[in-house]
């Protein structure tokens, strides 16, 4: 059932992936067949370029695109992917299956309560529950690997609660 | 070329205020039944770089251990001492001494520890050192006095380490110090974050954890040479660094099966093998005294607890029951003790545990990252204060406290290094 399920997902995903970036596709697209060569043309106009289209831009360079977010975020004392984490794990699944050749590096991270080795093996725990959810959807061990930077490379600098939420984090990064 | 050299001297003037300025000592209470110790100026202490006596009173008095009376006056040791006077204005001994200039520019500082109550010699020191040891010898001497009057190994000549971050050059510095904070150097200075630095048991080298592969990789530098290994660089995490008594191996937490778990290698790399197999966190390893025993901290039942287990496998047993948040576990030299963070009632605090009846004591509140001193009277750890973190020291039972304070930047990670010899 959960197979099922996340395979299902992966297709949904790699459509989203494979349409335009900027737009949001309720059913599954036609792939589209970039023109790159066309029919000889005519002789006399031999002189004139033919321009060759080099392929699409990377989506994971599309700043607007779903690539662009990178982080996943926890709850307070929890190493469970949220549902709105869910959103981020799938949409770099569906491109790293697609792109085998890329790899990440998942950095976990903590808020600042604790101490330093403890903090630096919970973040751990919450860069394996991406990496694991990353497996399930069929990205391959090597592309990935789960890390952690425990409390010490805060995003947000505050010692509240709002900068506490913001540092409970896991980010994929490309390498 | 004068003009040149006179430039230098004065700029490397200038830089050694400043960096004697860098941290300040504070005490914040002390001991009870102190020993009433009376030290003299030394005779023409003025001659060197630094005043030898002034090194010796402030060891003396950051020690909790003694009460120090001002001697008023120079006393050489080779003048002829009134100690009946001495002993009616309350000093039970007198430290006396002389500083002289050598031809080839060192100098000999020579000092006597007197017994006003015996009235007799208790010890004394003659070596020539350099300029820049001036500062060391009056530690030496601190030290000598220290072990005649407690029967103790003292602990001014020892150096620490700790990671100095400073928040607007967004920089991460390993800094090398003499015990009381004075006589900073860098060891290592990166834009990633450095933790857990731990020196090896002869002193020559810091084993500590760089992020600067974007990850967390282990190294061990020699701090002479400046060389640098990697000792774990395997997939995930790789952190943790202890080193085993004798200082042939290290125990580490590595990720590499998913979760972090402990394992041993051997100084140079080699030899990594897996200690604990559970399907948890287990972080923090730490050789007892015997280099048999592995203490560690694991959430097997649920939140972070102290066990302790053979290095060679087998099972765990839990160390801590108080409290749900028991991390960082220190064993005193002797083995005798386990000092450990302990979150009670929301804050962080230090506490102690005589490991043979299991009686514990709460040592400071706000503290993270203990770390005992060599003759197992002190532990340094890190507080938080005023916006930063800086390092405090408490002694063992508690009764006194110093706070090492700095300008700017955050202190943390301090690791106490062995006697030195």
């Amino acid at each position: 059932m959960r197979n099922a399920k996340s395979v299902a997902f992966i297709v949904a995903a790699a459509a989203l992936l494979s349409a335009c970036s900027s737009t949001k596709l309720q059913e599954a697209p036609k792939v589209e067949e970039k023109p790159v060569a066309q029919a000889t043309p005519p002789a006399d106009t031999s002189r004139e370029i033919r321009p060759v289209e080099t392929g699409n831009v990377d989506p994971l360079n599309d700043p607007k695109g779903v690539l662009a977010n990178r982080s996943v975020y926890f709850d307070f004392d929890s190493y469970v992917v949220r549902d709105d984490g869910k959103p981020v794990v799938e949409n770099h699944s569906a491109y790293l299956t697609k792109n085998t050749q890329r790899k990440v590096l998942i950095q976990g991270n903590t808020d600042e309560r604790g101490g330093t080795e403890y903090n630096l093996a919970l973040g751990q725990k919450r860069a394996e529950a991406v990496r694991k959810s990353m497996a399930a959807l069929g990205v391959s061990d090597g592309q990935m690997e789960a890390v952690s930077l425990g409390k010490e490379k805060p995003k947000a600098t505050g010692h509240d609660e709002a900068a506490w939420a913001e540092n409970r984090r896991a980010d994929i990064v490309y390498q | 070329m004068k003009k040149l050299h006179t430039l230098l001297f004065s700029a490397s003037l200038l830089m050694g205020v400043a960096a004697h300025a860098q941290l300040k000592v504070e005490i914040a209470g002390v001991g009870s039944n102190q020993i009433p110790v009376a030290v003299a100026a030394f005779a023409d202490e003025s001659l060197a770089p630094e005043q030898v006596s002034a090194i010796i009173r402030a060891d003396l008095e950051r020690s909790g251990v003694f009460r120090v009376i001002d001697a008023r006056q120079p006393i050489s040791d080779t003048a002829n001492v009134d100690l009946a006077a001495f002993k009616a204005s309350g000093a039970d001994a007198l430290v006396v001494g002389s500083v002289q200039r050598l031809a080839d520019g060192r100098f000999q500082v020579r000092y006597k520890l007197l017994d006003t109550v015996k009235q007799s010699q208790l010890s004394q020191l003659s070596d020539a050192v350099t300029a820049r040891n001036t500062r060391l010898e009056g530690h030496r001497i601190a030290d000598d006095v220290y072990e005649k009057l407690t029967g103790v190994r003292g602990i001014f000549s020892t150096r620490i380490t700790y990671v100095k971050q400073d928040p607007v050059a967004r920089d991460y510095k390993l800094v090398v110090a003499d015990a009381d904070g004075e006589g900073e150097q860098v060891a290592a200075h990166g834009r990633e974050p450095i933790i857990s630095p731990s020196w090896s048991p002869d002193g020559t080298k810091v084993a500590y954890v760089s992020f600067e592969l974007r990850k967390p990789v282990i190294y061990v530098q020699n701090l002479v040479t400046g060389q640098r290994t990697v000792v774990a660089n395997e997939k995930g995490n790789n952190s943790a660094p202890a080193w085993s008594p004798d200082g042939t191996k290290l125990a580490l937490a590595l990720s590499k099966t998913g979760n972090t778990q402990i394992w041993i290698v051997n100084a140079d790399g080699s030899g990594l093998r897996r200690v604990t197999h559970s399907s948890d966190i287990d972080t923090e390893p730490r050789f007892a005294a015997d280099g048999q025993t592995i203490y560690f901290t694991s959430d097997r039942s649920g939140g972070p607890q102290i066990y302790k287990m053979s290095v060679n496998g087998g099972q765990a047993t839990r160390v801590t029951f108080n409290g749900n948040y028991n991390i960082s576990p220190r064993l005193s030299p002797d083995g005798k003790t386990l000092a450990w963070i302990s979150q009670r009632d929301g804050g962080f605090s230090l506490y102690a545990m005589d490991l043979a009846s299991g009686q514990e004591q709460r040592l400071a509140d706000g503290a993270t990252e203990p770390s005992f001193s060599p003759n197992g009277k002190y532990i340094m750890y890190a507080t938080r204060g005023g916006g930063r973190t800086a390092l405090a020291v408490v002694s063992v039972d508690g009764r006194v406290k110093q706070r090492l304070t700095t300008q700017a930047g955050n202190i943390r990670e301090p690791s106490w290094g062995p006697f030195m010899k």
